[in-house]
């Protein structure tokens, strides 16, 4: 390795992280603001140009506070548990492309933390390590409401990825039957899906994948304990769930871990099923270097605020309607839709078994 | 297939709103420091003690206010006028008028009480004070000035809007006993500090005639 290419890898996670961050900040401010619209209220606007910096002032006052230590915590995994939280939600954003790859002198840079062939499954690992996160921080703060919400999260996080890995294999095997060679890697799903059906219909996979599609958004919702799946911290029912005893920057970096989780999936999503940065690209060179960077982001952000308005629209689900609906209706449908569609491929590829 | 339905509704309930709030149609909130909402006419705010246009006081120390607070918050002490330099028209005057409005309860008993209409409220609300001290005011802050501008505790106060200060108050003037025929063109009281110079109330010829016809009778 030549130091031009260690430069480009760290440029690249720097690249991703500073935009992982810069949304983070804006989301947290968008979603107060949205959902304040949505109830009628104003919402932040004291700190910057309509409330724009409030993320920046939430976060210096939590760096400020005194981070609380419970007398009965078990300290080792009290102190772990927020950087299990923070760890996988970078690591998660890292997989995903967000813009199309541009050439500096020989080298080509692609824009996105790191291509891994293996890059779903790497997501699903990492979104199943920040379960422990939750559910390290429920048990070790030694206090009975942040031990429901572990539990609750746990159940919650295996029932919904399950119903989210099989809407997973399904793109991936449609992926694998346009002839990717590599339909794990996010990189070639985004690339499979270049292109428009006669000319109009973007080739995204929400079209042929649209059941698996609506099956990912409810998980995905579910996986990053947002209402109307936030059992895990319900306010009203177990004070702040599996957080209650954290405070200062300890709280600080699970707050972050949900914001940061709740765009790295929507970015996900945008990924799978909507054709990540492809779009149409045009004008000079610069704009159109820019562009696909810009595609991705109104994608996402069309899912980011699919998470918000259904936040500010629907009620809490009681716990057995989670599991019952996880299971029950999820996962079955998640599993029709993947037979329907292998077998759909299968007629395609090799024609009819009878024929 | 219902729950779907409802869920789209509930969508459109919230989507809605967004937009009637994004165009402002719907914000019900006042950010009030910056912006006051306007107060009903006869808002119960601190008091203040009017003068008459020709700059005398009404109050002419007569205790009744202070007899009729429920919360026994109103301290007044009388007054020998100067015979040559008057600071009251009738014998007497508020030499001392203390409202401790730690105590106020806002009644407007005083008002009432009062024969001379000398004490009225404003529609000041702003009253915090960080001492006890502070929040018994003296005849200095209630009484009015000679243009009928009402004293703030706090007159650099951002929050002292002293618009509102000289349109202070209405209800006086509904309940007046003041009025009467015998009277028509002189001005006897005023219900809003400052110039004396509002038009009589629309029914107020019908009901002076209403008067003299029952004197008559």
């Amino acid at each position: 390795m030549t130091w031009e290419e260690i430069a480009i890898v760290v440029l690249r996670v720097v690249m991703t992280f500073v935009l992982l961050l810069l949304v983070t900040v804006i989301n947290v401010w968008a979603e107060r603001k949205i959902v304040a619209d949505m109830q009628s209220r104003i919402g932040p606007n004291r700190a910057g140009p309509w409330g724009i910096l409030q993320t920046v002032a939430d976060g210096l006052k939590l760096f400020f506070k005194e981070s609380v230590t419970p007398r009965k915590v078990e300290l080792g995994m009290y102190l772990l548990a927020p950087f299990l939280a923070v760890i996988p939600a970078f690591l998660i954003f890292m997989m995903v492309p967000w813009g199309a790859p541009f050439t500096i002198g020989e080298y080509e840079v692609a824009l996105q933390g790191a291509d891994l062939h293996i890059g779903l499954l790497f997501i699903l690992a990492m979104s199943s390590m920040a379960v422990y996160a939750v559910v390290l921080a429920g048990w070790s703060s030694g206090s009975k409401y942040p031990l429901i919400g572990g539990v609750r999260a746990t159940a919650q996080a295996i029932s919904y990825e399950a119903a989210m890995g099989l809407a997973m294999v399904a793109v991936v095997l449609w992926t694998a039957s346009l002839g990717s060679e590599n339909a794990l890697s996010l990189a070639s799903i985004v690339e499979a899906q270049q292109g428009t059906w006669g000319g109009i219909i973007p080739r995204w996979n929400i079209f042929p994948q649209v059941a698996a599609f609506v099956v990912f958004l409810i998980a995905i919702v579910a996986e990053t304990n947002r209402a109307p799946f936030d059992l895990v911290e319900a306010e009203q029912e177990i004070v702040g769930g599996f957080h209650t005893e954290y405070s200062g920057m300890r709280f600080a970096m699970f707050f972050l871990a949900e914001y940061v989780n709740i765009f790295s999936m929507s970015a996900i999503a945008a990924t799978l099923f909507l054709g990540g940065w492809n779009g149409p690209t045009f004008g000079p060179p610069i704009v159109a270097a820019v562009l696909p960077t810009i595609w991705f982001l109104i994608k996402t952000y069309v899912i980011v605020f699919l998470f918000f308005w259904i936040r500010a629209t629907l009620p809490r689900l009681r716990y057995d309607q989670l599991m019952s609906l996880g299971w029950k209706r999820l996962i079955p449908a998640a599993l029709v839709w993947l037979i329907v569609s292998t077998v759909a491929i299968g007629f395609r590829q090799f024609g009819a078994p009878w024929s | 297939m219902g729950l779907l339905t409802e869920f789209f509704k509930g969508l459109k309930v919230t989507g809605g709103t967004m937009l009637r709030t994004i165009t402002g149609r719907e914000v019900v909130t006042t950010e009030y420091p910056k912006e006051m909402r306007e107060k009903p006419q006869r808002f119960h705010g601190r008091h203040v003690l009017n003068r008459y246009p020709d700059g005398m006081e009404k109050c002419i120390g007569c205790e009744l206010c202070a007899g009729a607070c429920p919360a026994h918050c109103i301290y007044v002490r009388g007054m020998d006028n100067d015979p040559e330099a008057p600071t009251s028209p009738g014998e007497r005057f508020g030499y001392v008028y203390e409202i401790n409005m730690l105590r106020c309860i806002f009644c407007g008993l005083c008002v009432e009480a009062c024969p001379t209409e000398a004490i009225t409220m404003t529609h000041l609300f702003e009253m915090s004070t960080t001492n006890r001290e502070d929040a018994i005011y003296t005849r200095e802050t209630l009484l009015m000035d000679t243009q009928g501008n009402v004293p703030h505790m706090f007159p650099d106060d951002p929050l002292a809007d002293q618009e509102e200060l000289l349109t202070a108050d209405g209800w006086l003037r509904a309940t007046a006993s003041s009025g009467a025929a015998a009277y028509e063109g002189v001005q006897m009281w005023q219900g809003t500090p400052g110039p004396a110079d509002w038009d009589p109330e629309p029914d107020q010829d019908a009901r002076d005639s209403k008067q003299s016809d029952d004197a008559d009778g």
